[in-house]
């Protein structure tokens, strides 16, 4: 059976950043309650560049990022390519794209990667998520959990 | 006639920052500044909440260094639940967070040598930005990318195992730890499979000095003359003058080695630090009072650290020391590339230090909090990788906070920042009508050597390409850069 990471980054602390991070907690929930032992999950404040340690020892990564594009509806499942072209202009923070590359580059593997972007809207210094960008969180994670479903079916 | 040049943001900064050079009719640069938009409102945001809070409250700040702030504001909360100033705390209380921290600084410069400062030593300061990177490096240099990464990793597990977590962690509370380091914790530093244990990591932070001082001696002129000018030097030492990023007194030398400011309790640095506002800038400019603001401006960070301290209790950073002093003939060094060599250095120590640590049965001992007379106000100062970090507390009887104070690392090197822009700028942008892409990457090298950090943890509002604008005498736009 694959081995699924899901990954979510951002400051709990400062209110929609912390999408991320919240919804990890509703899938340490769901992975407890099921059972499900191929999957692991983890979180941060940023990614930065251990992560391609990390996520080299997974088939598939989900990376669970808060969004800020204001024509994103609610949440959006993106396959992400591993991509070294473009500087990113805080030096303590890199891109999946980053990580993705910097595993390949540096340890020869390759696991799928996509990113759940979730729209959030506000970044006060508050550890609660605006209500829409709770329900955004919600229907990305029933989202998630039916997509995982079928990828166990197609596996067996 | 004049004509301003802005770059904004500047690249691998934290934060947001923007830099504009003003040039006049004959195209000399006649004014340089860098702006930096530093978040102010945490101050007020954490008045009314249980002092208890703070610690982890104030890992809101930033999600770069949140243990620096977050040990910053325990040690400030020591005071007021009466538990002393350093030596107040039970062995293994103290002995725990140093390990912490001695973890953050490790992880912290690691990731600046390797994800920074790397690609400019290795790569070029004018080659290919699109593989001046850590991905670039990892391209031609793959062992010393490797070596990076597992550093971090292993600097953050040390942090994971001392806080408790990755994110807010509550290791340490008012009077001390909440937590000490299990056996199997301990093993997993110490002994752990190769690479990752501590011997290992001394081994490679050695490694990281000599490809510094290779690099040096092919490139002795660039390095000594890029942005070299005088200053003075802040930093916590420990009462005996050894360089500790954890507890100390607050010394301060001129550019001569001359002590400015002598050993002195930093509970009292309000008497000695004053804030200057300028209308052009978000950020405060920091200076000691007793020399005014034209001659009280200081440096802090690695530089300033290894400037202001008489040695380095480990044994292999204290060889590195020696010769780093012995380079300027035990004077201050003031050479601002000279940055990276002392941050090289000090992660060498950090290395060493966790080490010892990790060997001190302290770390299995079960009191972990000391409480006393309670007080109600408390500083709280910790040399945090990008420099001195002041936190300043007052409670109410309802052990309401009523007074936040923060002077972070940046703020602090906010004037010698701009000195190195201006310098930079003169010698690279005089005469000059069109930026480069190395007259860029000198402005941004000149500022990534203070590393600074801009407070900004929401990572979302962080992602900006880089911009530069140049205006004409008519401020119209002339020219527009964009990543």
């Amino acid at each position: 059976m694959q081995k699924i990471l899901i990954y979510g980054y951002g400051n709990p602390g400062r209110q929609d950043d912390g999408l991320g991070p919240r919804f990890i907690e509703l899938c340490d929930a769901w992975i407890r309650e099921q059972n499900l032992t191929h999957m692991f999950t983890d979180t941060n404040y940023q990614l930065n560049i251990e992560d391609a340690a990390e996520i080299a020892g997974y088939d598939t990564v989900v990376f669970v990022d808060a969004s800020v594009v204001e024509d994103l509806e609610n949440f959006k499942l993106e396959t992400v390519e591993p991509d070294d072209a473009r500087i990113e202009f805080t030096m303590h923070a890199v891109s999946v794209s980053y990580v993705v590359d910097l595993c390949q580059k540096i340890y020869n593997k390759s696991p799928k990667a996509c990113v759940l972007h979730i729209r959030g809207y506000e970044y006060d210094f508050k550890e609660e998520l605006t209500p829409k960008a709770a329900e955004n969180m919600h229907a990305a994670f029933a989202y998630l959990k039916d997509f995982f479903k079928q990828v166990r079916r197609n596996d067996s | 006639m004049a004509q301003k040049i802005t770059i904004e943001p500047v690249t691998r900064v934290e934060g947001h920052g923007k830099v504009t050079i003003h040039l006049d009719s004959k195209m000399n640069v006649q004014q340089t500044r860098l702006h930096i938009v530093e978040f102010r409102g945490f101050e007020r945001f954490v008045q009314g909440r249980p002092y208890w809070e703070a610690p982890v409250l104030v890992q809101r700040l930033c999600g770069i260094c949140p243990v620096s702030h977050h040990l910053a504001a325990a040690k400030a909360l020591d005071v007021i639940v009466g538990a002393g100033t350093g030596k107040g705390l039970t062995a293994t209380g103290e002995k725990m967070r140093r390990l912490m921290h001695y973890g953050q600084m490790f992880q912290s410069h690691a990731l600046h040598f390797f994800h920074l400062s790397s690609p400019d030593f290795l790569l070029g300061y004018d080659a290919d930005p699109a593989i001046r990177n850590v991905v670039g490096v990892a391209q031609k240099f793959p062992e010393l990318a490797t070596q990076g990464v597992l550093m971090r990793k292993f600097g953050q597990e040390v942090i994971n195992f001392t806080a408790g977590k990755k994110i807010h962690g509550t290791g340490a509370i008012p009077g001390g730890i909440n937590k000490n380091l299990s056996i199997e914790e301990r093993d997993f530093l110490l002994k752990g499979d190769d690479p990752m244990n501590v011997d290992k990591m001394i081994e490679w932070a050695g490694d990281a000095v000599n490809l510094f001082k290779d690099y040096y001696m092919q490139n002795r002129e660039f390095v000594d003359n890029f942005a070299h000018f005088p200053s003075n030097h802040l930093s916590l030492v420990r009462e005996d003058g050894a360089l500790d990023f954890y507890h100390g007194v607050m010394r301060a030398v001129d550019s001569e080695g001359n002590r400015v400011l002598d050993d002195v309790d930093y509970q009292d640095y309000y008497k000695h630090i004053e804030e200057e506002v300028k209308n052009w800038s978000y950020m405060k400019f920091p200076y000691m009072k007793h020399l005014g603001k034209d001659k009280g401006w200081y440096r802090v960070g690695p530089l300033a650290r290894l400037n202001c301290c008489d040695f380095i209790p480990t044994p292999k950073a204290q060889k590195e020391f020696e010769a780093f002093r012995a380079h300027t003939n035990g004077k201050p060094n003031n050479y601002c590339l000279h940055t990276h060599w002392a941050r090289l250095i000090e992660l060498l120590h950090s290395a060493e230090v966790i080490k010892e640590l990790l060997e001190d049965p302290d770390l299995q001992k079960d009191d972990l909090v000391v409480k006393g007379k309670k007080g109600n106000e408390g500083v709280g100062l910790i040399e945090a990788p990008r420099g001195t970090l002041f936190h300043h507390y007052k409670i109410n009887d309802d052990d309401q906070i009523t007074m936040a104070n923060l002077i972070v690392s940046t703020t602090n090197n906010n004037e010698p920042m701009n000195r190195s822009v201006n310098m930079v700028s003169k010698n690279m942008m005089t005469g000059k009508a069109v930026i480069t892409e190395p007259m860029k990457n000198a402005v941004e090298v000149a500022i990534r050597a203070y590393d600074p950090c801009l407070s900004c943890a929401t990572h979302a509002l962080g992602k900006m390409p880089l911009d530069i604008k140049l205006y004409g005498p008519d401020d119209e736009e002339l020219d527009h850069y964009k990543s």
